[in-house]
């Protein structure tokens, strides 16, 4: 039960690193989105690009990340210590689950259906916009939930080059041997992906049955 | 406007660069005729078909619309003003029935009231009541209720032009009876030319003016249809002509 005081005690501090852990993981994936979906979609007009780029997330995908954020420490301008390196890395690996369900989505839309929308006189963005989009959407929101689930655990590591969030508490319990901090770290970021999760799977419900 | 409706002036497509997939294809569709490709599969009907509304552009030839060759028509335009219906996949899973007919007005910027009184029209034209329908999607619809949605949004700008793949291929045998009689009374009222591509001889026999039997890339023969069971160009189009009627005869009997 003093895990539970532990937390009565400290409910200040949890909140304030879990608003912290919330922001980073929010602008990561904004940033990921904003730049995966688009080029997800490119990556259907140009087949050619499709493979290297595609390829590139795959690595990215297995530096280990604590790796990838001590590589970001030295590098000038966008590394260093701190949100913006973190932000960085976790944008990286957010990527390619978005990147590769958006274009997997588009793909597998029914090329009858879309050679129909031909047929129908629709142009290129047209076809895009009213078809290919709508049909893809379960897919790329798949993407961006799992993207999501991912950037709530992997930025508690991004706290050892001093991002701040839930992972502060993870890595002080691990130096002083407080398991009491370490659940103070993990149980929030737990509830935050299992929160951010249910919620992106409504948003999901109601954008496909719109 | 000047010329048939459709004139493919010798055209031939290969899809691979070595075997051809239509030789030498000549026709003229007249305005207001039913012109029916029949072929089995692979014999060149549909690549004939979207030659017309230039999906398929032709490595040799001409295909003229209107007397113009659709290599000097705006595509977008071209396809706008030619109805297509195809068979079962035509319709946009995601829209309702009323968005899909109204897709083409959409597109071409018709306001949301004509839109809207345009397809409720066109609901009742092909026997869909629309308070029954219009909302809903594609997947709660039957075969055949499907295809009128077809043949509605197809008909839904009004094109003077209709291209029509198998559009009934999807149906069991009494519900295609049914749709081709309607269709047909559609068609006389409306007035429209139509390219009709299908497989099924009773089918073709049964809506064609005039009928042009296709096989590996070739047009055997086009002519009306008692021109085409009583005196086939040759014994290639008497057999394919005459095994499928058999079978429609017994299958009409069952």
């Amino acid at each position: 039960m003093d895990i539970l005081q532990f937390f009565v005690e400290r409910h200040d501090e949890i909140l304030r690193k879990t608003w912290e852990h919330l922001q980073l993981v929010g602008m990561s994936m904004g940033i990921a989105i904003v730049i995966g979906v688009p080029l997800g979609l490119l990556l259907t007009r140009k087949p050619k690009l499709a493979s290297p780029v595609l390829g590139l997330a795959n690595v990215i995908q297995t530096v280990p990340s604590l790796a990838l954020f001590g590589f970001l420490i030295p590098i000038p301008l966008i590394g260093g210590i701190g949100m913006r390196s973190a932000t960085i890395a976790l944008v990286l690996y957010a990527l390619l689950p978005i990147l590769r369900n958006t274009y997997i989505g588009i793909q597998s839309v029914d090329a009858a259906v879309v050679e129909a929308g031909k047929g129908m006189g629709m142009t290129e963005l047209q076809r895009l916009r009213l078809i290919e989009v709508p049909l893809a959407l379960p897919t790329v929101l798949a993407g961006i939930r799992i993207a999501t689930v991912l950037t709530v655990g992997l930025a508690t590591i991004a706290s050892a080059i001093g991002a701040g969030g839930l992972g502060d508490f993870i890595f002080r319990g691990v130096t002083m041997v407080d398991s009491r901090l370490i659940f103070a770290g993990a149980l929030p970021a737990a509830m935050l992906a299992i929160g951010l999760d249910a919620l992106l799977g409504r948003a999901e419900k109601m954008l496909v049955a719109a | 406007m000047a010329g048939p409706a459709v004139e493919l002036k010798d055209v031939s497509k290969s899809f691979d660069g070595e075997r051809p997939a239509l030789s030498g294809i000549s026709l003229v569709v007249e305005t207001g005729e039913t012109v029916v490709l029949l072929g089995s599969s692979g014999s060149g009907k549909t690549t004939t078909l979207k030659m017309i509304n230039r999906l398929v552009t032709p490595d040799e030839g001409e295909v003229f619309v209107r007397g113009k060759e659709v290599r000097a028509w705006d595509p977008i335009e071209l396809r706008r003003q030619t109805g297509y219906v195809i068979q079962e996949v035509g319709l946009l899973p995601h829209l309702s029935v009323e968005d899909n007919i109204g897709l083409v007005p959409r597109l071409s910027g018709w306001s949301e009231d004509r839109r809207r009184e345009r397809t409720l029209e066109l609901l009742e034209l092909v026997s869909l009541p629309p308070d029954a329908f219009a909302h809903k999607r594609p997947s709660e619809l039957s075969g055949g209720q499907r295809q009128r949605v077809g043949v509605a949004r197809a008909l839904a700008a009004d094109p003077p032009l209709l291209l029509m793949d198998e559009p009934f291929g999807a149906l069991d045998p009494i519900n295609r009876r049914r749709l081709q009689s309607e269709f047909s009374a559609l068609r006389d009222r409306l007035g429209k030319t139509i390219v009709f591509v299908t497989h099924d001889v009773p089918e073709a026999l049964r809506l064609a003016h005039r009928i042009g039997v296709m096989h590996d890339g070739k047009l055997l023969q086009l002519a009306a249809p008692e021109t085409i069971l009583n005196e086939p160009a040759d014994e290639l189009v008497r057999e394919l002509v005459r095994l499928d009627t058999k079978e429609a005869i017994l299958g009409s009997r069952s």
